[in-house]
C-alpha cells in the first residue's frame, strides 16, 4: 500500500516521492537496459534518460498500464531497444540481438573492469534451462508478445504462458535458497 | 473465482512482463485488491524479476541531485520575438493548419479503430490456440491410457458392488509383469468430505489385506483411472472408504467393491 501512496505523490510531480522511487528502482532499470545493450557505461547513460522520461510523463501512468515497475520496465526496454537499433550502435557491435542476457556473463569474462555482480547473476540462473533463459529474456527484457515469443522459440502459442510460469517459479526457488 | 487456478494459469507472470492488454491489466489490478493471495503472488513474481535485473546491473550510482539538475536544465526557453507577417497570409495559414489538424485527427481515429480490431482478433487467436494445446494434451493422455489397457500382460478383474453400495462397481487392470494395477473407479460415488477410497490387495485364506494406496483427488480426476503399484501375489482386490489419509487395515463395513482374481 505504501508503494501506491508513493506513486500517487509522484504523479503529482512530488520530487521527494520521485527520489524514493528512483532509489528503489534505478539499479533494476539499469540492469534491464544492460541485458539489452550489454555495455556498462551506455546502460547507465540510457538509464538517466529513462528516468528523465519517466518524470516528464508521470501523469500518464495509471493502473491500466500494470504495476508501476512494469510501466517503467516498458519505458526502459523501449529506450534500450531503440538505442541498439540506431545506426551508431550497429557499427559498434554487430549481431547482439542473437545472444541472451546470460551473454553478459560471457562478455564480462573478457572485460575485467565490470561492476556487474556476475557471481550473483550466475547463482540466479544456474539451474535454469536454456529455454527458460530464452523465454524470460523475450517476455521481460524484450517485451515480446506471447505470439511473437511463440514464433521466435518455435513452440505452440498455448504453451508460452505455462512454460513461462514454471520458469519464473524456478527463478523464485533460486532466490529462496540463497 | 478459483484463485489458485487463476494464479496457476501464468497470467500474473505476463502481467508483470507488461504484455497484456489494458483491459486485462485493469482486471488483474481489481482482482489483486479483492484477493490478497493474488496481490501476494504478483509481488513475489515482481520481486524475482527485480532481483534478476538488479543482478544484471552495472551498479548504477548516478545521484538523484544530478538527475534533477539535468531535468531542470532541459526546460527550453522559447523565443517570443517573432516577426509578424501579413494578416491574409496568416489567415490562409491558420485555415490550412485547421484543415490539416482535422484530417490528421480523422486518420488517427481510423487507425485506432483498426488497431483495436486487430487486438480483438489476436486475443481470439490466442484463446483458440490455447484450446488446441489443451485438447492435444488431453488426447495424448487418453491415448496413453488406451495403450496401457491394451497391453497383453494385463488381466482384468471386475469388482462388484457390496452391501454398503450395491450399485457401485470398479475394474482393476493388473499388469503382473510390471507390478502395476490401474483402477477404473468411474462406477464409484464421490467420496464425502474428509474420506478417501483405499485399495487393498487380499489373500483369501487366511484373509490378509495389504494396502495398495489411495485414490487421491478423486473428484478432480476426469478419467477416474488411477495407477497403483502392486508387488503382491493378490487373490482379490477390494476398495473401502476410509478417513482422509487412509487406514492401517480396512474398515470392512465400508467395503464398496470387491472382486476375486480368476485363477488361470
Amino acid at each position: 500500500m505504501q508503494l501506491d501512496l508513493l506513486v500517487e505523490q509522484f504523479k503529482k510531480k512530488d520530487p521527494s516521492a520521485f527520489e524514493k522511487l528512483y532509489s528503489m528502482y534505478s539499479e533494476n532499470i539499469c540492469g534491464v537496459i544492460n541485458t539489452i545493450v550489454k555495455n556498462d557505461a551506455l546502460a547507465q547513460e540510457i538509464c538517466q534518460d529513462v528516468f528523465i522520461k519517466i518524470w516528464n510523463n508521470c501523469e500518464s501512468y495509471n493502473s491500466s498500464k500494470g504495476r508501476f515497475f512494469t510501466w517503467i520496465l516498458n519505458i526502459a526496454r523501449n529506450a534500450a531497444i531503440d538505442e541498439i537499433r540506431s545506426k551508431s550502435y550497429k557499427n559498434d557491435k554487430k549481431n547482439l540481438s542473437a545472444d541472451y542476457f546470460v551473454g553478459i556473463l560471457q562478455h564480462k569474462q573478457e572485460d575485467e573492469n565490470t561492476t556487474v555482480d556476475t557471481k550473483g547473476l550466475k547463482n540466479m540462473v544456474k539451474n535454469l534451462k536454456e529455454k527458460c533463459v530464452q523465454i524470460i529474456e523475450l517476455l521481460y527484457f524484450r517485451g515480446y508478445t506471447q505470439k511473437d515469443a511463440a514464433k521466435e522459440l518455435d513452440i505452440p502459442l498455448g504453451t508460452v504462458k505455462t512454460r513461462n510460469r514454471s520458469c519464473i517459479s524456478q527463478l523464485r526457488e533460486n532466490m529462496a535458497v540463497r | 473465482m478459483d484463485v489458485d487456478k487463476y494464479i496457476a494459469s501464468g497470467i500474473l507472470e505476463l502481467y508483470i512482463a507488461g504484455i497484456l492488454s489494458e483491459k486485462e491489466n485493469l482486471e488483474i489490478a481489481n482482482y489483486a485488491k479483492e484477493y490478497p493471495k493474488i496481490q501476494k503472488e504478483i509481488e513475489a513474481i515482481e520481486a524475482s524479476i527485480l532481483e534478476l535485473s538488479r543482478k544484471a546491473s552495472p551498479g548504477y550510482n548516478y545521484s538523484f541531485a544530478a538527475l534533477m539538475n539535468r531535468i531542470n536544465g532541459e526546460v527550453k526557453v522559447v523565443d517570443i520575438n517573432e516577426k509578424r507577417s501579413s494578416p491574409l497570409l496568416s489567415y490562409i495559414g491558420w485555415a490550412a493548419s485547421v484543415l490539416l489538424a482535422v484530417g490528421l485527427f480523422w486518420m488517427y481515429q481510423q487507425n485506432q479503430d483498426l488497431k483495436s480490431d486487430i487486438e480483438v482478433v489476436e486475443k481470439q487467436n490466442v484463446d483458440l490456440e490455447q484450446q488446441v494445446a489443451d485438447t492435444d494434451s488431453s488426447l495424448e493422455q487418453t491415448q496413453e491410457l488406451l495403450n496401457t489397457l491394451r497391453d497383453q500382460n494385463i488381466s482384468v478383474i471386475a469388482l462388484g458392488g457390496q452391501a454398503v453400495s450395491p450399485t457401485s462397481y470398479a475394474k482393476a487392470y493388473w499388469n503382473k509383469k510390471d507390478q502395476k494395477v490401474f483402477i477404473d473407479a468411474k462406477g464409484l460415488p464421490e467420496p464425502p468430505d474428509g474420506f478417501v477410497y483405499q485399495v487393498w490387495s487380499l489373500k483369501l485364506s487366511p484373509l490378509t489385506p495389504t494396502s495398495m494406496g489411495l485414490l487421491e483427488d478423486f473428484s478432480a480426476d476426469e478419467n477416474k483411472v488411477f495407477s497403483l503399484n502392486n508387488p503382491n501375489e493378490s487373490e482379490a482386490f477390494g476398495i473401502t472408504l476410509e478417513p482422509a489419509g487412509g487406514s492401517e487395515s480396512p474398515n470392512l463395513e465400508q467395503l464398496y467393491t470387491l472382486g476375486v482374481v480368476a485363477t488361470s
